[in-house]
């Protein structure tokens, strides 16, 4: 069969949302800030809000955010995302209001912005791109970062007793009451997006309804700042992080829905 | 028996031949060129389009959102 009888406008399954502006992403090859943003985008786009809905970009890779997004967006100082949402959401309350954060931006300068945000249950969404380390200032370590992990600035592997533990700020904001949907998921992989794609309309739901702050969590690759080549930092993502930031739904309609205790350890 | 027929079409210059889209492809469809682009990428593209399904599993996992896909029931 001649592929040409195939590509016809009536076989089309799949193309780039439109809410994606032309630009060519800032990202690195292979890294999935990129496959988050469309997700994100094609959520806004099929519920139709794409001018009811304002972003604000972190500082980090992400920080460009608002070139390749065709929402209304901002952008905010290192880690005061949740901060500027909250008086975006305060003044206009009708709209839907994500910050979109790393892991350094989230977990590390804007640790008590992202807690009093979740703690008052602010009614936005926070999308969380966790890669285990700041990628955009040459690959030092986060908080999040995993011990024995390397970076540029523990090289040898991180070290618990002089440089401490990871952080899960998931499974930390779970517990505050004012999180309503709080989920871990990834986009390394075709199954995983279609999941990831389901907790983001989940999230703009909760966020329609009111009743306090989404949080999604998205483990990513930096491989980059791992030194890897993306399709090898995605199975290193997978043997290392995933078994330390497991995916799945943590929190849902306000109620912890997996054993916490166990997970913190 | 009904049969699934796809292909896949990649905005060549906008593709930095990061491979994600070759392992996600069940079909073993896709590869990536000897050729580069203009940015000096080995851009993907259907080396097997025989195999291909039009699954859209490529092209959802593809960060920079380069992958169109078309999908045909052939009897
Ligand atoms: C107030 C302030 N402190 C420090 C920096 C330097 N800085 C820029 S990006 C960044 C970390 C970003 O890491 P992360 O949030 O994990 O995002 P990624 O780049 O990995 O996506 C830091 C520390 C800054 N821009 N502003
Ligand atoms: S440095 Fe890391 S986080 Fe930043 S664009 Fe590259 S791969 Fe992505
Ligand atoms: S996933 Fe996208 S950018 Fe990466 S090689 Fe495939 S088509 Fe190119």
């Amino acid at each position: 069969m001649d592929i040409n009888e195939i590509i016809k406008p009536e076989n089309l399954v799949f193309k780039r949302t439109e809410l994606m502006t032309d630009k060519t992403l800032s990202y690195c090859p292979g890294c999935g800030h990129g496959t988050a943003h469309h997700l994100i985008m094609e959520v806004v786009e099929e519920l139709g809000i794409q001018a009811d809905t304002i972003g604000v970009a972190p500082v980090g890779c992400s920080v460009l955010a608002y070139e390749f997004m065709d929402i209304d967006m901002t952008q905010a100082a290192h880690g005061r995302a949740p901060a500027v949402a909250t008086g975006i959401k305060r003044l206009w309350p009708d709209k839907y209001v994500f910050t979109y954060q790393g892991d350094g931006d989230l977990a590390a300068i804007g640790t008590a912005e992202t807690i009093h945000a979740c703690n008052r249950g602010e009614n936005i969404i926070i999308f969380f791109v966790n890669n285990g380390i700041y990628g955009m200032t040459g690959g030092q370590m986060a908080p999040t970062t995993l011990e024995g992990m390397r970076s540029s600035t523990s090289p040898y592997g991180r070290d618990l007793a002089s440089m401490g533990h990871p952080i899960k700020m998931t499974e930390l904001i779970a517990q505050l009451p004012g999180t309503v949907y709080v989920t871990r998921q990834a986009v390394h992989k075709a199954a995983n997006v279609r999941k990831t794609k389901k907790a983001i309309h989940k999230a703009f739901e909760v966020a329609k309804e009111k009743k306090g702050l989404a949080f999604v969590e998205i483990v990513s690759n930096c491989n980059s700042g791992w030194k890897m080549t993306p399709v090898d930092s995605n199975i290193w993502m997978e043997e290392n992080m995933f078994p330390f930031y497991p995916l799945g739904d943590i929190k849902v309609d306000g109620k912890i829905v997996k054993d916490l205790m166990s997970d913190l350890m | 028996m009904a049969k699934m027929r796809g292909a896949i079409v990649v905005d060549i210059e906008r593709c930095k031949g990061c491979g994600v889209c070759v392992v996600n492809c069940p079909t073993d469809t896709i590869g990536l060129s000897k050729e580069v682009n203009g940015k000096g990428y080995h851009y993907s593209y259907m080396e097997y389009p025989e195999n291909c399904t039009g699954c859209t599993n490529c092209a959802i996992v593809c960060p920079d959102g380069v992958i169109t896909v078309y999908r045909l029931k052939v009897e």
